[in-house]
This record gives C-alpha cells, sequence and structure tokens, in this order.
C-alpha cells in the first residue's frame, strides 16, 4: 500500500479526531461502469471510503479521475453497478428522498426568473414548508452566505461569485445533513476564490455540517479540508487518504505553514503516482 | 437638442439628397407639371413653397441654420409641399408630367433626409429620445401612403387595379358599421376561438407528449401530417363537419395553430439544462413540481415564440376559411364578394382592418412576452 508506505515517510498521523463518530458515508467495494459505444468505461473502480458526521472531505485528482461521479453517487445521481453504499445507513435514494442532501454545482444554476431569495426559497416550496418558516429560513441562510439586502435582485444582476454564494444559501436552507459541493469555486478568479474559501470555513464551523468538495486545486483541498481522498484515474480509484492534522480554525495565512506545505506536498506527490503510468 | 454633421460615411447621403432636391426642384420649375400645358408658374404657392424646399434641404450645404431649427423647418416645408402636391393632383387625375414627377421626386428625397437628420439628432431626455424614435417608423409608413397617393392619382391608374389611399380612407369611414360586422364574425369569433382551443390543445398535447414517451413517435408524425395538410383542402371539408358558421372557420384556425404551438412547447420543456434537472432531483421535486417550477418557465420563450407565429397564422386562415361558404358576413366574405363586383376600395377596406387587428393582436402578445420572460438575455438585454 503506497498511501500508507507515503503516510508513515511523512509522518502523518492516520487518526486525529478524537470525538465518537458518526458515520455518514460508508462505502464499500464500490464500482461504476458506463456502457458506451466504445466499449465500457470503469469510472470507478473498488471505492473504499468511509465520512463521518462533521468531516470536510475533498475529492482530489486530475480531470476524468471520477471525483465528479463519485460525488454523484453519493448523491443518487447516478447509480453504482457493484458494491454497496449508505448515506445515515440507507441508500442514497432514501436519503434523497428524506433530502438529506444540499448539492452545490459547478454552475450557481440560480432560475434567472426568481429572485435571489425566491432562488433560496425553491427547495423549501417543494419540501412544502410554511411561509413563516420559509422566509425565516431565507433571512437566516442570506444573512450566513453574507448576501443579506440583495433578497430582490436577479441573479443576473449580481456577480459570479455571489451568484454561488446564493447557490450554497439555497443549498443550506434545505437544512441537509450533508453538504455536496462540486467544484463550486471553479469558473471564478482566485481572489474571489480565497475569499468564499475562507467563508466556507467559517460556514462550515458555524453549521458543523458534513461537506463532500470535489475539486481539482491542492491549496484549496488542503485549506478546507479535514479529510483529502485522491483520486487517479482509468479506472478513477481511490489512491490515497490524507487525514490532516490542520486545526479547525484556520486562515488564509495557514498556508505559508510548514505542516500545511508537508499535506500539500503528499497531496501533489499522490497526483502524480496515479498519473506516472500509462501516459 | 444639436444636430452633428455626419462623417466617416464613403458617401455622404444627406449631401446626396439634398443635392437631389435641387435638381429636381429646377427640373420641376422649368418643365410641363401637367398635360396639356400647366407649367409650375401657373400654381404659384407650389413654386413657392418647392423653392423653400430647395433652399431649406441645400441649407446644411451651403452653410446656415445648421440647427434643429432648420431641420424642423425642412419637416415642415416637406409636409406642406407634399399636401400641395396631393390636393393639386386631385384636380389633374392622370395629367402628371415630367414637372410634376421631377416635384413629387424632390418632396420624397427632402423626407428621406429629414428623417436622415433625424436619426442623429442626439438628445438628453429620454422622452424625446423616445418620441424621435417612434416618429422615424411613422414618417416613413406616412411618406408611403402620400406618395402611393401622389402615384396613383397622377398617372391615373384604374381605380380597379391600385385604389388611392384617400379612397380607401373614405371606404373605412363610410362602411364602418359593415367592417365592424365583419371584424366581430371573422376575428372576435373565428380567430380568437380557433387561436385559443387551437394553442390550448396543442399545450397540452405537448404535456402528454413529454410525459408519454410512445406518444413522442405517435402523435408528433400525425400533427407534422395535419399541419402539412392544404387548407384549401381542409376549409371546405369543415365547413361540411361544422357548418357555415364561425365554428368551421375555427376549426380551421386550430387545425392550423396546433402544429406550431405543439413542436414549439415539446422543444421548450426539453430546454431545461441537465444541471437544472438533478438540481430538482436532488430536492426530491416529484414530477409536476418540475414542470412548474423549472421546465414550464423555460419553455416561455418557446410557447410565446409559438403564439405569436399563430398570432397571424389564424387571421389568414379564418379569413381564406371564409372563401369556403359562410353566411353573408365575414371579412372573407366580404373580400371574395367585393372583389367580384369590382368594389375593390371595399377590398382595401378588409384589408387594412385585417392588417391593423393582426399587427395589434401580435403587439399584445409580443407585450405579454416581454413581461413573462423579463429574464430571459433576449429581453433584458
Amino acid at each position: 500500500m503506497t498511501a500508507l508506505a507515503s503516510a508513515k515517510d511523512t509522518g502523518m498521523v492516520e487518526t486525529t479526531i478524537s470525538a465518537s463518530p458518526n458515520r455518514v458515508i460508508d462505502i464499500d467495494n464500490l464500482s461504476l461502469t458506463f456502457q458506451t459505444n466504445d466499449g465500457p468505461v470503469h469510472a470507478l473502480s473498488d471505492i473504499d471510503l468511509k465520512i463521518d458526521e462533521g468531516d470536510f472531505v475533498s475529492f482530489i485528482g486530475p480531470s476524468g479521475c471520477g471525483k465528479t461521479t463519485l460525488l454523484r453517487v453519493i448523491a443518487d445521481l447516478e447509480q453504482p453497478t457493484a458494491g454497496s453504499i449508505t448515506v445515515n445507513g440507507v441508500s442514497p435514494q432514501e436519503a434523497r428522498l428524506n433530502r438529506a442532501y444540499g448539492y452545490v454545482f459547478q454552475a450557481a444554476a440560480l432560475y434567472p426568473w426568481r429572485t435571489i431569495a425566491k432562488n433560496v426559497a425553491l427547495p423549501l416550496e417543494i419540501m412544502g414548508l410554511s411561509r413563516a418558516e420559509q422566509k425565516e429560513r431565507i433571512a437566516r441562510n442570506m444573512e450566513l452566505v453574507n448576501l443579506a439586502g440583495f433578497e430582490k435582485k436577479y441573479p443576473w444582476q449580481l456577480s459570479g461569485g455571489m451568484q454561488q454564494r446564493a447557490s450554497i444559501a439555497r443549498a443550506l436552507a434545505v437544512e441537509p445533513d450533508l453538504l455536496l459541493m462540486d467544484e463550486p469555486f471553479g469558473a471564478l478568479d482566485e481572489i474571489v476564490r480565497d475569499h468564499l474559501n475562507e467563508q466556507l470555513l467559517q460556514l462550515w464551523a458555524k453549521t458543523n455540517k458534513t461537506v463532500v468538495f470535489v475539486t481539482h486545486s491542492i491549496p484549496e483541498a488542503v485549506f478546507l479540508s479535514s479529510k483529502i481522498v485522491v483520486l487517479c484515474p482509468r479506472p478513477g480509484r481511490i489512491y490515497d487518504v490524507i487525514e490532516s492534522n490542520l486545526p479547525r480554525e484556520r486562515n488564509l495565512d495557514i498556508r505559508e505553514s510548514p505542516e500545511f506545505l508537508k499535506i500539500a506536498h503528499r497531496v501533489r506527490d499522490g497526483l502524480r503516482a496515479g498519473h506516472s503510468y500509462e501516459d | 437638442m444639436t444636430t452633428t454633421a455626419v462623417s466617416k460615411r464613403r458617401i455622404d447621403m444627406p449631401a446626396v439628397l439634398a443635392w437631389f432636391v435641387v435638381a429636381m426642384v429646377v427640373v420641376g420649375l422649368f418643365s410641363r407639371i401637367f398635360q396639356p400645358d400647366l407649367g409650375v408658374m401657373d400654381i404659384p404657392r407650389l413654386a413657392i413653397c418647392l423653392a423653400i424646399l430647395a433652399i431649406a434641404g441645400v441649407r446644411y450645404e451651403l452653410g446656415f441654420m445648421r440647427n434643429w431649427v432648420g431641420d424642423l423647418i425642412l419637416g415642415l416645408v416637406t409636409a406642406i409641399s407634399a399636401w400641395l402636391l396631393v390636393t393639386t393632383v386631385s384636380n389633374h387625375q392622370g395629367d402628371a408630367a415630367l414637372g410634376f414627377w421631377a416635384l413629387t421626386a424632390a418632396t420624397w428625397a427632402a423626407s428621406w433626409l429629414f428623417v436622415e437628420r433625424l436619426a442623429i439628432w442626439k438628445t438628453r431626455s429620454p422622452l424625446s429620445t423616445r418620441i424621435i424614435n417612434l416618429a422615424i417608423p411613422a414618417l416613413f409608413g406616412i411618406s408611403i401612403l402620400v406618395l402611393w397617393e401622389i402615384i396613383v392619382t397622377g398617372a391615373g391608374v384604374p381605380k380597379v387595379l391600385l385604389p388611392a389611399p384617400s379612397e380607401i380612407g373614405v371606404r373605412l369611414a363610410t362602411s364602418v358599421p359593415i367592417l365592424w360586422a365583419d371584424f366581430q364574425q371573422t376575428f372576435m369569433k373565428a380567430v380568437l376561438a380557433g387561436y385559443a382551443i387551437g394553442c390550448g390543445s396543442a399545450f397540452v398535447a405537448a404535456i402528454l407528449v413529454d410525459r408519454v414517451p410512445f406518444l413522442r413517435r405517435g402523435l408528433l408524425p400525425v400533427g407534422n401530417l395535419v399541419s402539412a395538410l392544404p387548407i384549401i383542402g381542409v376549409a371546405p371539408i369543415m365547413v361540411m363537419w361544422f357548418g357555415f358558421d364561425w365554428p368551421s372557420k375555427a376549426a380551421v384556425v386550430v387545425i392550423m395553430t396546433f402544429f406550431p404551438m405543439l413542436v414549439n412547447t415539446v422543444a421548450g420543456l426539453a430546454a431545461s439544462d441537465a444541471m437544472q434537472r438533478d438540481l430538482m432531483r436532488t430536492y426530491a421535486s416529484n414530477y409536476w413540481q418540475t414542470l412548474f417550477k423549472l421546465r414550464l418557465p423555460m419553455a416561455m420563450p418557446f410557447i410565446f415564440n409559438a403564439l405569436k407565429i399563430n398570432s397571424t397564422l389564424a387571421l389568414i386562415g379564418a379569413i381564406v376559411a371564409e372563401f369556403f361558404g359562410t353566411p353573408i358576413v365575414g371579412m372573407g366574405f366580404r373580400i371574395s364578394t367585393e372583389v367580384g363586383r369590382m368594389n375593390v376600395d371595399m377590398v382595401w377596406a378588409e384589408i387594412a382592418v385585417a392588417a391593423l387587428a393582426g399587427s395589434l393582436f401580435y403587439g399584445i402578445i409580443a407585450l405579454i412576452e416581454r413581461a413573462v420572460t423579463f429574464w430571459h438575455p433576449s429581453v433584458r438585454g
């Protein structure tokens, strides 16, 4: 096991969180094969992964490594072809029907005919919440992502960063057990991205949600996560799982610290090793 | 308000127009304007007015009154010239000679010049900008009517071929009760009922086609087939099925409007992208919630396209259908019988009513579209 060996080399400790973990996601020997005209594509192969309550887990890997597919399997947007997965002890479909997920996509995917407040209200309307409850949740979550005052604006009147924050507020308004984020800041420039990363950490600290975050940025993954999952392509599989020993309270300065660089180095090594064969 | 000279244009259009006005006025002043032997000097006010017109037209090139007052004077003199030409020619129908046509050309070029000047006016208040934006197409329409009037009267075009706008106007004014009855029969009954039933049923059919996959393969080709049926063939059959009165015309309108609405709505329902549908799925949204909260709003630009296309198709369908049997009222009935009686001005009056009604119908739907799809990039721009 290269992963374990390299963990020992860098002296990283595998277990850091001492509080009794409450298992949220349990993936066992999971595979997903797409049947295409060019033959089967092994998007995911033999995935084993446990995610506990309150974790901030990042999936990192090159394009085509299956990180988004894995997130979509968790969210019941794709069906695995082998193996098992449970979310909160039930199948992803049941978890979805129980509204366990808040999903943030690569694009904000706000509806242009709805104001920001109405966009945040969308899942609440679908859930059939009362008007008062909707109003309360909209106000609270708009406040949480620093968008108070923009309720009456339409999405196309806001900047890309604000739109993505609105989509996070929309995901949080569901009050999900799990926040699933698929490269949410990928389309934003680095300054906005740093800012939103900091805000996301504060949000995580405030809400103590379990977050699964897909990215292909090493600094972003290391800065945000309590656990980093390195994936590699063809077939998509887990190469390394890194438990971060960084404190939960972080600011951007931590990116200069030796601990941070050590973890970043290990992630980079993993990405390189996973990529080094074939091509 | 100031005017600025047009620059950076290969051909200086206003200058060309101005000198063209001068040339035409000169030709007009020195040649015969009406047969057998009438010069412009025999009608002094026309001569004076056109001389002023030439000066007002060319003032820019000569270098005086290069401002909006000059432009307004040009517009005013052009209007007076046009009025004088129209009134003079009505006394000399069919007698127009070279000089008259030259003066007509001068007036037409002057009106073009005026619109060119108007188009480059720079105003600060949005209200006057709005007025100018409305004035330009209005002036364009008016100058076409005036030219039509002058040419038809001056050349003595037989009324059966093309009546003058003034004759059509007189006929419109004196036949209001008949026109109103025809309008009610054809538009208020056949068109509106057929349009509502056609678009409404196509909308429901589109939802069914979208919901039930085998209908997509079964119903769409049938819809396609129905839309390809020639209206000339369908209309008599509808008259046999639904009788002489308006229901048979409404049926023709239903057939004409059904397919555009069906195809557009089906396309619109497929317009939401995968990410938006995934989003609804993560909310465990059911079919109807996704339909009403995502797919129908997304389909609105498509649906309104169909509604706009159908607004004109419906009127054409109802009028043509009336050619195949109708009670003695209706726009299509009136057109077919008055053509037979050589009352072409009545035919034109009906055409004018149809054009006006069709444009208003279209305009109202376009206004509703703006309100409903305010969020669409093509509207909010």
